[in-house]
């Protein structure tokens, strides 16, 4: 993964406390995890970031590269890698999300 | 496309030890879940968890396994 495209992540990621890379956009999810992981946030009253990895293949490849996950959505709470669509209803549930989120 | 059984012989040889059972909840052959059940998981974050499962099928999660759910336990 080059710079340019390490430090774009690295810039979304950080500029929303909770931010998100999806399949479509959170008004219209083009998979169900990117869908079922949106319902969870907007469950929230939270403000989430969120980019359309369909609008870039060199990000697409670069965040599985950064996060060391391969599928997406991914997740990001303070610019920390959260997880997965399992792994954030696993915390919605457990109610360490909503702390996270508020922290 | 891997199927059920050879999802599940390469995650139990990539975490030794491991009890592994593959899930179709919507008998569609692609939206499967993986139930991996591993002592060296133990004080491993959720995402560290996952990421060994992952491990084992790094390879076949490039092209076709995007809708791998997995839930993991120690015991």
């Amino acid at each position: 993964m080059d710079e340019k495209t390490k430090t774009q992540i690295k810039d979304m990621i950080h500029k929303n406390k909770v931010f998100i890379f999806m399949k479509g956009t959170p008004d219209a999810p083009e998979c169900g995890f990117s869908m079922r992981t949106i319902e969870i946030l907007k469950s929230y009253k939270v403000e989430f970031g969120y980019f359309n990895i369909f609008e870039d293949e060199e990000i697409r490849q670069a965040v599985k590269e950064y996060a060391n996950w391969p599928t997406i959505p991914q997740v990001y709470i303070n610019g920390k890698f959260i997880g997965g669509c399992d792994i954030t209803e696993e915390l919605h549930k457990s109610g360490k999300l909503k702390k996270l989120i508020e922290e | 496309m891997l199927t059920i059984q050879q999802i599940k012989e390469k995650i139990e040889a990539g975490l030794p030890g491991s009890k592994v059972e593959i899930q179709d909840p919507r008998r569609d052959g692609v939206h499967l879940k993986a139930i991996v059940i591993y002592k060296g998981f133990k004080d491993k974050s959720l995402v560290e968890q996952h990421q060994m499962v992952y491990a084992t099928l790094k390879e076949e999660l490039k092209e076709e396994l995007h809708a791998l759910g997995i839930e993991t336990h120690e015991e």
